[in-house]
């Protein structure tokens, strides 16, 4: 029963292939920058949890830019290249995402105005020690 | 007026969300927007299919337009797109280079036995190293390639005769016109 449970992990284990890190800080650097890089073909997963053929095939291309001294940077302009901005997770701030980045800020900002209108309205309407005793109409 | 606020605010957020439906069924999600149209076509040198000795590399393609197909005998859409590979593809009168992507060489060869063989040339890349170079992520994909080397189209997925009517059609009568 128990090995029934654990199967799916093995095959897990064996699917993703052991790549031989020099030590445990370059393995952590391999884990964080590949997930942070999406895998282009299964759409939304990131590289380092996909399975994909291609997705094999780019860690094992990452792993040989560690290994070969890049930066993180020159790894990340390296796929972005030929994969375009879809492979990163973190897109760049650039006119094209201005609404991406920037869009939940405005929302944000137009609810805050619209509840500061209200609120001084109500005020204007019933001003301190003059409230209605009967106050149970929600007016919009 | 105020009363009817939430509806107006609900029928906005129906007209977003709708907007939103009508995007994604416009556009095809799995396909990613190469970066390298209009780009030098990357630097390969491949071996040719069943002969290993000869390597074929980008320059020795230069002079004339090329269809190259990314294909592999374990691509089950490359089945699929195979005829009109060897029909309408191959009637634009374009040389077709293979990419036998990721494949072992005798299965590449016999897969093309099989099917028959559409293509001028085929070359092989084994690793699948040159296929990142070309920013491939699955097969199949093609790639319009110019006489001076530049990759001027490209699309991902099987052919289809449609897609060879409004996609090659036009990109092939954009290169004829500058007399590339």
């Amino acid at each position: 029963m128990i090995f029934m449970l654990l199967l799916p992990l093995l095959s897990i284990a064996q699917a993703i292939q052991p790549l031989p890190f020099r030590d445990h800080a370059e393995e952590l650097r391999f884990q964080h920058l590949s997930a942070e890089l999406r895998c282009p073909m299964c759409q939304n997963e990131t590289l380092a949890d996909s399975n994909a053929p291609i997705a094999h095939d780019l860690r094992r291309q990452i792993f040989e830019m560690m290994q070969a001294g890049r930066s993180d940077a020159e790894i990340k302009a390296y796929l972005v290249d030929r994969y375009s901005d879809f492979v990163l997770y973190k897109p760049p701030v650039e006119p094209k995402t201005w609404l991406l980045w920037f869009g939940p800020l405005i929302v944000l900002a137009l609810g805050g105005l619209v509840v500061a209108i209200q609120v001084r309205r109500r005020a204007r309407q019933n001003p301190v020690g003059n409230m209605p005793a009967n106050d149970t109409e929600d007016d919009w | 007026m105020s009363r009817l606020m939430p509806l107006f605010v609900f029928l906005a957020l129906c007209g977003l969300f709708g907007f939103g439906i009508w995007w994604n069924t416009q556009h095809d999600q799995h396909e990613i927007v190469s970066p390298l149209i209009d780009k030098p076509a990357p630097d390969f040198l491949l071996p040719e299919l069943g002969q290993p000795m000869s390597m074929v590399g980008k320059a020795s393609l230069l002079g004339k337009p090329y269809f190259l197909n990314v294909f592999g005998s374990w691509c089950i859409e490359c089945v699929h797109e195979h005829p009109v590979l060897s029909g309408e593809v191959k009637s634009l009168g374009l040389r077709l280079v293979g990419l036998n992507y990721k494949d072992e060489p005798s299965d590449a060869m016999n897969w093309l036995r099989e099917h028959g063989n559409p293509f001028d040339l085929v070359i092989t890349d084994r690793d699948g190293r040159a296929g990142i170079d070309f920013g491939v992520y699955g097969a199949p994909e093609t790639f319009l390639i110019d006489g001076k080397g530049v990759i001027r189209y490209k699309h991902v997925g099987p052919i289809t005769p449609e897609v060879v009517d409004r996609e090659f059609r036009p990109a092939l009568a954009a290169l004829s016109k500058e007399g590339g």
